[in-house]
């Protein structure tokens, strides 16, 4: 069947599956019904247990669910811990659902697989080697790829059923109270963990930090915590985050943002009150240095900003510039310091970020998302999954999510190396163009015609330089030639949803 | 035009592509390197080919370590190494890249 | 590409013959001019690789609308004949002949273009030439430079070397480069062809750029060399005209249309007859305007 954005989706695997085609960004107002977990009823002062063994062997079953979340990043400890324990104990058929895989993942995720341990994958994304074992058919059954609200999403309504979730923090007191905000390893927001704390049937906490009781701000509280193990370091401080946040000073990466800069800034939502959400990356923090500048001149201050946090919008919440933010993760050390210390620093989870069947998330009332991309088509359809050369390495993130902001902007070069960015048709479509307003390039801005209101404001900016993204994709043509086709075999290594959790795309081994 | 010598031009920057020429017998043999092969491998041979035959240089061992060049880069590349590899650096002959 | 003797040329932006990254993005960032460096930023062993890449590049890569200019090597080294003949060929818009001292030295790189021209069957007379003035000699010399050849585009002082030459070196109020930016200043006005300043290379001392640049453009200077692309749009912004200048260009530009829809030859404003070097800088001004986006399609004023 080929669904909306003109993808040829496997009628078996569909069937099997019971997915469905998307159909549209529109969301609309569908009654969905949630699940909840099992309670295992605890009583008694202290969860605090020494060996993990012990806790796995309570608690985990051949063919289970298990989680983790991502915001030590690649400073993570209790992964690796935990799935060493899992390989050696001769555990099968496990589901892996975290809420995204890191590098420092990669080698004990493959030897799982090819022990059997692990036989099913959802995650945001992967890349490096995993991403490459996987793209050359080493897992079996399908990845399943999930937005960060669609995650929360599917956990609510049951399509993810986490069995044991285990989850690594930076401190708890012994009754299970837990934030990302002191000890050794801190990374600010836990926001997609706490999906899992409130889902998960089991939730397993791994500190090296017990702290006394009751520990507050309680991220995780203490009624939705089975154990607390104590091991010796659950992270790497310095690898969590990058440490001093440093400007790119790549002229070519200055230009796209100063161009960013001028599309919000000419945008009917940039006014008192306006909200954003820039992500992280060299150009976006170079936007938001230019955005404070502009809203300095013009005297404009934002609601919020959202999403990932960098140490410059933490910044913009210190001299007022910004009122309050709504974190759901930290990308750098500066970020995650600033939550523990500013109240208009929010946590959020998951849900409240980005799930689209909410009672309304906050990326619903988003006016402004700046948003990459590894390649973008003359439909806007954006894929931010795999390399030019067909293979998994990347991750969905909020991508879609984000998406859903009043004006969504794409930035990217117009080509990487010898790879264009703007292309024909993207290899893998995973947020589609018909929730993409503006991409933004060295040559030139293209604006969706959908957005008629948007090309008539721009029109009367002589600073930008509107142009057919058909053309840019022609200029980036021009530049690095017409590539040879990739050649993939028929079998599926993963599924693309959209948030809704409809299939958007597949991704299929390649052949080498 | 007979090769005299190993004739190297361009480096392993980004953007760039380094050619490594050498004397052979069976005709343009490239051995190329390059993260964008699958793509473009034979797109970036048939440049290296053609601005050799062009150059007048029939057979020949063609190392390619490519870095995302365009071919405009790849062309020039070519063409510097060919006039090291035969020692005719003092004669440029452009109308090779035209 | 031909050269084009008057134009806009506020920033002329250094790019390392060399560097094919560097080469192949230097259109996309809006400098009036571009500078393809064959000599200073290319190796003795690279040089033929790069002539190379810099005569394929003039070929095939979109520069954005930008005048190309090339530097080639001096007329004392090994290169020059061959760089004159490579970018000949490549039908560059203006050939940047370094350590000029004298006119004798333009009148023998135009002698030299001419038999490039003739050999590759290039159109006499379609290339530019422009002199880097970076010695004491080359700076008293700077008049009869200036008019030694009809092709002459503009002068350009280079602070490094000829602080060297004057036994000094470069200092943040740049009072050792006063008498060489007047006197290259004044001789390249009464030649009447372009001139433009100095490199600034300390990309972290802002305000000092902005105070050079402010400094030169009083002087009266036409644009100035730059080794960054950051650097265009704080050029473009001293640059920029007020919006008197602007108001009261775009009312010269009237009185002229006034004239000739009368059939007038004496173009008057205000009761006042309005001379030739002022029109001239009001068709300066309102072209500097558009530019920079100062003015909109009708020439009314949209800054801030």
């Amino acid at each position: 069947m080929e669904n909306k954005v003109k993808r040829n989706l496997p009628d078996d695997l569909m069937t099997k599956m019971n997915l469905k085609p998307f159909e549209s960004v529109e969301i609309g107002n569908p009654e969905v019904k949630r699940v909840a977990p099992k309670v295992q009823v605890t009583t008694g002062e202290s969860k605090v247990v020494d060996s993990l063994e012990d806790v796995i062997k309570k608690t985990l079953k051949d063919g289970m669910t298990i989680s983790f979340h991502h915001h030590f990043r690649n400073g993570d400890f209790a992964f690796n811990k935990v799935m060493n324990l899992i390989i050696k104990m001769g555990y099968q058929n496990l589901t892996l659902a975290p809420s995204s895989l890191t590098g420092v993942m990669n080698d004990t995720v493959i030897e799982a697989i090819k022990r059997g341990v692990i036989t099913n994958i959802t995650s945001s994304g992967m890349r490096g080697s995993l991403g490459d074992f996987v793209s050359h058919g080493g897992l079996e059954n399908p990845v399943i790829f999930r937005s960060h609200g669609n995650r929360a999403r599917s956990i609510e309504e049951g399509e993810i059923k986490i069995d044991v979730a285990f989850l690594g923090v930076p401190n708890a007191d012994p009754a299970g109270n837990a934030n990302g905000q002191e000890g050794d390893a801190v990374f600010g927001s836990l926001g997609y963990a706490l999906i899992d704390a409130q889902y998960a049937d089991k939730v397993v906490l791994l500190t090296d930090n017990i702290v006394d009781y009751p520990n507050t701000p309680a991220s995780i509280k203490q009624t939705q915590v089975d154990y607390v193990v104590q091991v010796d370091q659950i992270g790497d401080a310095d690898k969590i985050g990058s440490g001093a946040t440093r400007f790119t000073k790549d002229p070519k990466e200055l230009k796209i943002a100063q161009t960013v800069n001028q599309v919000i800034t000419n945008s009917p939502y940039y006014k008192q009150g306006f909200s954003f959400q820039t992500g992280s990356g060299g150009a976006a923090l170079a936007v938001t240095r230019y955005l404070r500048e502009s809203m300095l001149k013009d005297g404009i201050k934002a609601s919020f900003a959202l999403g990932g946090i960098t140490k410059p919008t933490t910044d913009l919440l210190e001299e007022g510039l910004v009122k309050k933010i709504m974190d759901v993760q930290d990308f750098d050390k500066g970020a995650a310091a600033s939550m523990a210390q500013n109240k208009n620093q929010q946590e959020i989870d998951a849900s409240w970020y980005a799930d689209p069947h909410n009672k309304g998330a906050v990326v619903n009332n988003l006016d402004v998302a700046i948003l990459s991309a590894l390649q973008i088509d003359t439909n806007f359809n954006v894929n931010v999954m795999t390399g030019s050369d067909g293979v998994i390495r990347g991750a969905i993130g909020g991508h879609q999510d984000a998406a859903a902001a009043k004006m969504t902007i794409i930035t990217a070069p117009l080509v990487r190396g010898r790879n264009a960015t703007v292309v024909p048709e993207v290899e893998t479509v995973v947020t589609p163009g018909d929730s993409i307003d503006v991409l933004v390039t060295e040559r030139g801005i293209a604006i969706n015609p959908r957005r008629k209101d948007l090309i008539a404001a721009f029109a009367k900016v002589p600073e930008l330089n509107i142009v057919d993204i058909k053309e840019l994709q022609e200029m980036a043509q021009k530049q690095v030639g017409i590539p040879k086709p990739l050649e993939y075999t028929d079998r599926v290594v993963a599924l693309i949803q959209y948030r809704d959790g409809t299939i958007i795309d597949t991704i299929k081994q390649v052949k080498d | 035009m007979e090769i005299k010598t190993v004739g190297v031009a361009g480096t392993l920057e980004s953007s760039d592509i380094q050619i490594m020429i050498s004397a052979g017998q069976n005709g343009i043999e490239v051995d190329l390197d390059s993260e964008v092969a699958k793509s473009y491998g034979d797109q970036i041979k048939k440049v290296i080919t053609e601005t050799l035959n062009k150059f007048g240089i029939t057979n020949a061992k063609v190392k390619a370590t490519d870095k995302g060049a365009l071919d405009c880069v790849i062309a020039a590349r070519t063409l510097a190494a060919a006039q090291r590899a035969t020692e005719t650096t003092d004669q440029p002959r452009l109308e090779v890249l035209q | 590409m031909t050269y084009v003797k008057n134009r806009l040329r506020r920033t002329m932006m250094f790019v390392p013959g060399n560097n094919p990254a560097m080469v192949k993005d230097a259109g996309i960032y809006g400098a009036d001019s571009i500078m393809l460096d064959l000599e200073d930023a290319v190796s003795l062993t690279e040089k033929d690789a790069a002539r190379m890449l810099v005569f394929k590049a003039i070929k095939t890569v979109d520069f954005g609308g930008a005048e190309i200019v090339v530097r080639i090597n001096g007329q004392d080294t090994p290169f020059y004949d061959q760089d004159v003949k490579a970018m000949v060929r490549a039908g560059v818009d203006v050939i940047r002949l370094p350590k000029t001292e004298s006119a004798a030295m333009i009148k023998k790189l135009v002698a030299d273009m001419e038999k490039a021209e003739e050999e590759y069957g290039i159109q006499k007379d379609s290339i530019g030439v422009m002199a880097a003035i970076e010695s004491a000699k080359g700076v008293l010399n700077a008049p009869e430079i200036a008019t030694a050849t009809p092709l002459m585009m503009g002068l350009a002082v280079s602070g490094e070397d000829y602080t060297a030459d004057m036994h000094t070196h470069r200092y943040p109020d740049g009072r050792e480069l006063e008498f060489a930016r007047n006197m290259v200043l004044q001789a390249a006005r009464a030649a009447d062809v372009y001139a433009f300043d100095t490199v600034f290379s300390n990309m972290n001392d802002t305000e000092g750029f902005y105070r050079e640049t402010k400094y030169i453009y009083e002087l009266g200077y036409d644009g100035k060399s730059l080794v960054n692309p950051r650097q265009i749009p704080m050029v473009n912004k001293v640059f920029n005209p007020t919006k008197e200048e602007i108001e009261n260009a775009l009312s010269v530009q009237n009185a002229i249309q006034e004239a000739k829809a009368k059939g007038s030859g004496v173009i008057s404003m205000n009761g006042k007859m309005v001379d030739k070097p002022v029109v001239e800088k009001a068709n300066r001004v309102i072209e500097t305007a558009k530019a920079s986006n100062l003015i909109d399609e009708e020439g009314n004023y949209i800054g801030e």
